[in-house]
């Protein structure tokens, strides 16, 4: 080949390896081979345009390679793929780039953690975002770190704020313009949740917008005395963003303690609620509050949905309450709100329309029985929006559980609850149903059920098809129009992880993490 | 102070720190019981129930006598390492609460020996007859094991006389489908299977009934009361149907008169003494 040539086509290659831009995060629909985010794009739908794997050719989908990281706890992560590299995190930290089309790695990253850490709910992460030769993710000891895309060297670590007090990340972060977006975790600790922006070159902390609001603020008065200081609304998973207001949609959890309403009346801002907020400066538009002065541990921390309906620009949520709300997203106000799996915590609504609870669901000190349970219809596990269909995916529990209270004094750093929750009836199975919503009215279209409930989160393809796991260790792709289960792959252990899709050497994969094993899966 | 310390010193300082491990530095503290009624709450009475009475899935923690010991340091250990083979985890590890700091833990056993019955009545059954009924008139070891002893077709209940409190035990028997006893604990499972009755009929007509051993979205494996396994691919049956109705007949006052019972009762907790 003459040299000519050679330079020709290192400038037409030149892009496709080229840096993550904000650009390029804005329009991730034009590089479906990629996957740039946690949910895929900043309208959190966790869908791929790809479209090589489809309804007729999936029963012939076989794995193509696995990495292990052989590590205990539940594996969270969605891996992000950037022009051939593939970006993981596992338990306790552990950062790694792998080489997309065969799993070998190219650098692993371990961060050596305190020995007192106080992560809730395993010493999990879900996953890490990219801008420029940055990746970045946040840490069980609270810091947010810049790891260099080539080596996983060190490149800025911002400390923020003590995890001795019960902080820490385990979301996957969003980039913003230059801006790194965190939401902390630590609803089980009384801490004062909070969401903060990180300037992508330096590390340097440009905003924080704080979840429970401080004397003078609006919203201070929904707390009882000093309880906004230790009030909880954590924000743990990661955040919508519409680059036509420049507004991020992130929402928060339970406030704190979780099981407790007592000592601290009223209907506790901004807890369980999804935020509005300027992403240059973190300033707040609207709110909308799902679960008023909660007492059941109904964090929102769902993935709010972007949803265009012709010229109506909505959110869309499955809320651990038990509810499918849809919301307008240029005023916050309820467009509509339909139970999507048991509920009896609820039996009316407000004047808005949206449901308020009901005596009978307070929790005492023996318990009472509430459905759904702690654990919530749905959770953290991401739901998926295919454009193509119209319709909203989600893992639904059905679970009932028996929430009791009971005071508790509140001492830094230890788990405050306020008491807990039990099952409710031994003769009531759990089970789980992959539910298809219809955005529109808030109806279910169909379900295709498990045995038991499932922590998976659901992608859908423009192959017509929706994957998903369970907690029996089955990956599974169903047709999306139907919910007819279409193949499956046994991968051994419980799915705790969102579903993925990336291109390679132009052929299409499908990713999840299943044990402690991230499995990928292509047409032969 | 010398940086360099005298060898003795740091002998003595190497045993004072293994004491301490095995030491509760709170035993008898009652403001550390109550703190440890909260970790409690949060992280072990969602299997072991309110007051550690004992729930569907764990042991009642009130009796005195625990089956991987009694003793402080044995309970730190259970507590903070789990019981391989059980549905025991590590401190930490359970999607239950948050996991506890060493101290939590203490204060957690601390508060354990404040719901301790002090001192347990001697079992009111004659443990000699439970046995000859357990293995004579009233069967029970047509289904279930005892150390090796019995049938395989019900859950095997070496461990059920230290691990279930007499009245569970009393009332797995009278009501089996109240409560399902547990199977197959999977280690990233959140719930374990239970002893699920099934009934299926294959696609050349055969009709099997029995219990699940496990089961998936695609697939059952079961038992027969004839002690067979089969694996089902759940789309090559004519028909599949499951119900929490326990194969376990009720055994009612008519059949098995309380006192009997009471009998296998003090033979069950007896298997577990002398383990």
């Amino acid at each position: 080949m003459k040299p000519k040539h050679l330079l020709l086509i290192f400038v037409l290659l030149a892009p496709a390896f080229s840096q993550v831009t904000f650009e390029r995060l804005k329009n991730s629909a034009k590089e479906p081979q990629n996957w740039l985010m946690y949910s895929g794009d900043y309208a959190g739908h966790r869908f791929s345009a790809l479209d090589q794997i489809t309804t007729s050719n999936v029963h012939s989908l076989t794995a193509k390679w696995v990495y292990q990281t052989v590590a205990l706890g539940k594996f969270e992560t969605t891996p992000l793929v950037v022009d051939g590299i593939l970006y993981g995190t596992g338990t306790d930290n552990r950062v790694f780039a792998l080489d997309a089309r065969t799993g070998r790695p190219i650098w692993i990253y371990q961060r050596e953690l305190p020995p007192d850490i106080r992560p809730c709910c395993g010493r999990v992460n879900r996953g890490v975002a990219i801008l420029g030769d940055k990746v970045f993710f946040g840490t069980l000891d609270s810091h947010v770190i810049a790891l260099d895309t080539k080596t996983g060297n060190v490149i800025w670590d911002a400390n923020a704020i003590d995890y001795k007090n019960g902080y820490s990340f385990t979301l996957a972060p969003l980039v913003v313009k230059n801006l790194v977006i965190v939401g902390v975790s630590g609803g089980e600790y009384g801490i004062r949740g909070f969401v903060d922006a990180y300037d992508a070159d330096t590390g340097q902390r440009k905003w924080r917008f704080y979840t429970t609001p401080g004397p003078g603020e609006p919203g201070h008065e929904t707390w009882e005395g000093d309880s906004w200081k230790i009030g909880g609304a954590p924000a743990w998973i990661t955040g919508t963003y519409d680059p036509a207001t420049n507004q991020l949609f992130w929402p928060t959890g339970n406030p704190s303690p979780s099981n407790r309403g007592a000592g601290r009346a009223g209907e506790n801002l901004y807890s369980n609620t999804l935020l509005a907020l300027d992403a240059d400066t973190g300033k707040l538009g609207w709110h909308f509050q799902f679960t008023k002065h909660d007492e059941h541990d109904w964090d929102a921390t769902q993935i709010p949905v972007m949803i265009d309906q012709g010229d109506k620009r909505l959110i869309a949520q499955a809320n651990r309450n038990g509810f499918f709300y849809v919301v307008d997203r240029t005023n916050g106000k309820l467009v509509l709100a339909n139970p999507f799996g048991k509920v009896t915590w609820s039996d009316s609504r407000d004047a808005e329309g949206r449901p308020v609870s009901n005596q009978q669901a307070e929790p005492t000190p023996n318990g009472s029985i509430v459905c759904p349970g702690a654990a919530g219809t749905t959770n953290w596990e991401s739901p998926t929006f295919d454009s193509q269909t119209g319709l909203f995916y989600v893992n639904a529990r059905e679970q009932c559980d028996k929430f009791s209270t009971a005071p508790q004094p509140y001492e830094a750093g230890h788990a405050y609850y306020g008491s807990a929750y039990f099952p409710a009836d031994d003769t009531e199975p759990y089970w789980g149903a992959l539910r298809a919503i219809d955005p529109k009215d808030g109806k279910i279209k169909w379900e295709f059920t498990h045995p038991s409930p499932t922590w998976s989160g659901v992608l859908s393809t423009a192959g017509g098809l929706v994957f998903t796991g369970d907690s029996e260790g089955n990956f599974i792709a169903l047709d999306a129009a139907t919910g007819k289960p279409l193949w499956h792959f046994q991968t051994g252990a419980a799915v705790y992880a969102s579903p993925m899709a990336f291109a390679m050497d132009g052929k299409e994969y499908i990713a999840i993490a299943a044990g402690s094993s991230l499995y990928t899966f292509g047409l032969p | 102070m010398s940086r360099r310390l005298p060898l003795i010193f740091l002998l003595f300082l190497t045993q004072f720190a293994l004491a301490a491990d095995n030491r509760n530095p709170f035993a008898g503290n009652p403001r550390a019981a109550k703190l440890g009624e909260f970790q409690f709450r949060i992280n072990c009475a969602f299997c072991h129930g309110l007051g550690a009475r004992g729930g569907g899935r764990g042991p009642d923690l009130t009796r005195p006598n625990k089956p991987h010991g009694k003793t402080d340091a044995d309970l730190f250990r259970t507590i903070s390492d789990g019981i391989p083979g059980t549905a025991m985890p590590p401190n930490g590890t359970t999607g239950q609460g948050v996991g506890m700091t060493d101290t939590e833990i203490w204060q957690v056993i601390t508060y354990i020996h404040t719901v301790e019955v002090k001192a347990p009545g001697k079992p009111i059954g004659n443990p000699a007859h439970g046995k000859e009924l357990f293995y004579g008139d009233a069967n029970c070891s047509g289904c279930h094991m005892v150390n090796g002893k019995g049938g395989r077709f019900g859950p095997d209940l070496s461990g059920v006389g230290t691990g279930r409190a007499p009245s569970y035990i009393v009332d797995s028997v009278r009501n089996p489908s109240n409560r399902l006893a547990q199977g197959l604990t999977e280690a990233m499972k959140e719930f374990p299977q239970e002893y699920e009755s099934v009934s299926v009929v294959t696609a050349d007509g055969k009709k099997i009934e029995g219990v699940i051993l496990n089961e998936d979205s695609f697939t059952v494996q079961l038992m027969d009361a004839g002690e067979q396994v089969y694996s089902f691919d759940k789309s090559a049956l004519r028909s599949f149907e499951k119900n929490r109705t326990s194969r376990m007949p009720r055994f009612d006052t008519q059949i098995l008169p309380d006192k009997d019972l009471q009998d296998i009762v003090a033979f069950l907790q007896s298997v577990g003494e002398t383990q």
